[in-house]
């Protein structure tokens, strides 16, 4: 790798020097802004009114793009920004899962606000570097790199022609460019997208670190909403950030003695119980694929089905066995959990990098059931291929699986066809066509080009132009407000379908995943239970992402006593954790409750936020058919017993001699209806008008009642 | 018969819970089970019998990705 090539083409546009700071009680009180179209590059201070209403992490990113945008303001306009921002607790390194950002952007997807957690350095050494958060704005003519040197003060816009796209050669080049030498190279972290995001809507973000053992960068993923394809519409290359010094203490924490405490309980649950409970450290989220299958819940075959004979073969201990094991995989330093899993050597069967052997990180259960059983893809190395592209081109793995399962059942059902495809037999299980096709989205070429935009603009496109069924497709499209589903069965759980459904950004899993608690424990069977879990477990979640922190460790790991609890769906030891911690670094004096409430601020914010982009109201808040119940005959009657059997227990309602037609239009109204009473019953909870807007009162309780947010409101009700 | 998370299900003399767990196909190895209110330890599933009219509960301590 000749880096001082790549290097010498380098054309400096800004220069930019900042007195180094100290880090008081988890904030710096700064943030950094760099305007790409003008090269503009100077600090703002953290006022009050942000750490006591917006935290940090995601809080920060949503207000300052409330700041930089009107309703008007497209994904694409030089307007529309990407803010990365840890939180308070971002950067610790007593507790598990302290080193995530937070990126926020308008979606091309799906035309507001999204957020994405994701893992790495970048979080932690942009803040040791003397930050809080990264705002970038405007587009640059040429291909960039924003370079910020956190031990000299020093922030360089540079002109980057050379460097390669791909994530994985250009994390490594910069890697190699901007270190000191190879002990310096832990020190640097690169933000990165791809070829993909070139001409796809569904780009994600790569976060790297490097791994000292194996000598080589990992990459992390801001998969969510698209995010990766604004970055390279704003003609970024990369950012890369560099701080040696990282301590323990950087934070300067107001009871650092409590953190210390808190971090080692948890480290000594995790080396005690993880082998028996989840096994994270062995091969992290992929843990769970055998068992969503056993309980009908892994997505198949476009959400079809819950389970397939075929999920041996791709199994949590088929993976296992490709994972290097032993390896401390933490994606920020402290991380016991250490799930960052990675499977070494592996040699790529096809596409540019043919031949090479890479490191593939993952798979997560998502990629496994996304990349896999919902496209009918049963093959462990082929789903480890698409996982690798996914990443280095910059394509959510989320997005791609539902969307190709989408195309999927298209070209099963005569919508699509190898003519409007470009030869591509895209039927159910077919590997060889499912990886020409995320070629072909990394080049913008012919039907790549449309696949890449997503289900919701290919459902348009298909009817427009297919003459396709408007009413199947937009049944069996798995996207709602522009996102596409992540990968889980939500059919038999109406509060599953309110977890995807009743969400600020889409129907991605990480504001609610109640499966379990509902549809297999029958522990909120009404629709009051249900609607308070839909109000507990978002606003908790979102606190993680206010704070630069992990959910993992929340409940991927229970303590021993857990069972014992008042409420062992919460983890209330771990809920206590938190709080904990919380005050440890900042100083504040917090208990659960207040935990909740600094997340309903943001969370109605994010809401109102919504609404002022023209969604996020109740007409945003439906979902497809296929999340709530079986569109098609094939999938009644693979469970016909399972829906025979509801139709007479919950409906009182005759099946002999109907058919299958007949009963499917009547579970489908109940469903529906079930659905529309549950969005009720959420929106109750929440403070909110049955039209889904958060009202004046409910703003003032929370203290978020800003005259920007409540002109907003008032608007709308 | 007893009821297992609210709902009936068929009861027989000498049904313990590992039995029980087995023929409800639940597989999940974060399982806490309750009989009328009483936690069962792990290790006594083998053992514990349930007995006709029980209320059990098996609660998966499953919260997702």
């Amino acid at each position: 790798m000749n880096v001082e090539k790549l290097k010498s083409a380098h054309k400096l546009l800004s220069e930019y020097k900042y007195e180094l700071g100290k880090i008081d009680k988890g904030y710096t009180n700064r943030t950094l802004y760099v305007n790409l179209s003008n090269n503009e590059v100077k600090e703002k201070p953290v006022t009050q009114l942000m750490k006591d209403k917006f935290i940090g992490g995601k809080g920060f990113g949503l207000w300052y793009l409330w700041n930089a945008v009107t309703p008007e303001t497209k994904w694409n306009d030089p307007e529309n920004e990407i803010v990365i921002a840890g939180g308070p607790l971002c950067g610790i390194t007593q507790y598990a899962g302290a080193g995530k950002s937070l990126v926020v952007s308008l979606s091309p997807l799906t035309d507001m606000p999204v957020d994405s957690n994701v893992g790495g350095y970048f979080g932690p050494l942009l803040k040791f570097s003397g930050f809080d958060a990264l705002e970038l704005q405007g587009k640059a003519d040429k291909d960039v790199i924003v370079f910020i040197d956190g031990n000299t003060g020093t922030v360089r816009i540079e002109e980057a022609p050379l460097e390669a796209v791909d994530s994985h050669v250009l994390g490594e080049q910069l890697t190699e460019m901007y270190a000191k030498d190879e002990a310096d190279k832990r020190n640097i972290a690169v933000v990165s997208a791809g070829t993909a995001a070139e001409h796809a809507y569904v780009g994600l973000l790569n976060f790297s670190f490097y791994d000292v053992r194996r000598k080589s960068i990992r990459l992390k993923q801001a998969g969510r909403g698209g995010i990766g394809s604004v970055f390279r519409d704003k003609k970024i290359k990369a950012l890369v950030v560099r701080f040696a010094g990282v301590k323990g203490n950087l934070n300067n924490p107001a009871d650092q003695g409590t953190l210390n405490r808190t971090g080692i309980k948890f480290h000594k649950e995790m080396h005690d119980f993880d082998d028996k409970q989840n096994r994270m450290r062995q091969v992290g989220t992929a843990n769970i694929i055998e068992v969503m299958d056993q309980y009908d819940l892994l997505p198949t075959h476009n959400y079809k089905f819950g389970s397939h004979k075929d999920t041996y073969k791709i199994s949590s201990k088929v993976f296992t066995k490709k994972i290097t094991q032993g390896m401390a995989d933490g994606c920020w330093y402290g991380c016991s959990m250490s799930c960052a899993k990675a499977v070494d050597h592996f040699e790529l069967k096809t596409g540019p990098y043919k031949g090479q052997k890479v490191i593939v990180d993952g798979p997560e259960y998502e990629n496994a059931a996304g990349l896999g059983s919902n496209c009918g893809i049963f093959d462990p190395d082929a789903i480890l291929e698409l996982n690798f592209y996914c990443d280095t081109y910059a394509i959510d793995t989320i997005s791609f699986g539902t969307m190709t399962a989408f195309i999927m059942e298209c070209y099963e059902n005569g919508i699509l066809n190898k003519e409007r495809t470009g030869g591509l037999e895209l039927n159910f299980g077919n590997t060889d066509a499912a990886l020409e096709l995320i070629h072909r989205i990394a080049r913008g070429e012919g039907f790549g080009k449309i696949a890449g935009l997503g289900v919701k603009r290919m459902k348009e496109i298909f009817i427009r132009e297919y003459n396709a069924d408007p009413d199947f497709i937009n049944d069996i499209g798995m996207e709602q407000k522009g996102l596409e589903f992540s990968e889980y069965m939500p059919k038999e759980s109406l509060a599953q379908q309110g977890g995807y459904g009743l969400t600020n950004k889409g129907p991605q899993h990480d504001e609610a995943w109640l499966i379990f608690m509902d549809m297999v424990n029958n522990q909120i069977p009404t629709f009051e239970n249900k609607a308070e879990a839909l109000h507990y477990f978002p606003m908790f979640r979102t606190w993680f992402g206010l704070n630069g922190l992990c959910k993992l460790p929340w409940n991927d790991i229970t303590p021993e006593n857990n069972k014992y609890t008042d409420e062992p769906a919460k983890i209330p030891e771990h809920v206590q954790n938190y709080v904990d911690i919380y005050n440890a670094v900042t100083g504040s004096h917090i208990d659960k409750y207040e935990l909740i409430r600094q997340s309903e601020r943001v969370y109605n914010f994010q809401r109102i936020f919504n609404i002022r982009m023209g969604k996020g109201k109740r007409i945003n808040d439906r979902i497809p058919y296929r999340a709530m119940g079986p569109v098609t005959v094939e999938e009644y009657l693979s469970r016909q017993e399972r829906y025979d059997g509801q139709l007479k227990e919950l409906l009182n309602y005759d099946t002999e001699g109907k058919t299958t037609e007949e009963k499917m239009r009547t579970l489908r109204e109940y469903r529906e209806s079930q659905y529309e009473k549950l969005t009720d019953a959420v929106y109750k909870r929440r403070g909110w008008t049955m039209d889904g807007v958060p009202t004046v009162e409910k703003l003032k309780d929370l203290g978020m009642d800003l005259p920007d947010v409540v002109e907003v409101v008032k608007k709308h009700i | 018969m007893i009821h297992v998370n609210g709902k009936e299900f068929p009861w027989e003399d000498g049904l313990t819970v590992a039995e029980m767990l087995r023929r409800k196909t639940y597989t999940y190895n974060k399982i806490v089970v309750k009989i009328n209110d009483v936690v069962i330890p792990n290790e006594q599933f083998e053992t514990t019998v349930i007995n006709d009219g029980d209320d059990v509960k098996a609660i998966h301590l499953l919260a997702g990705g």
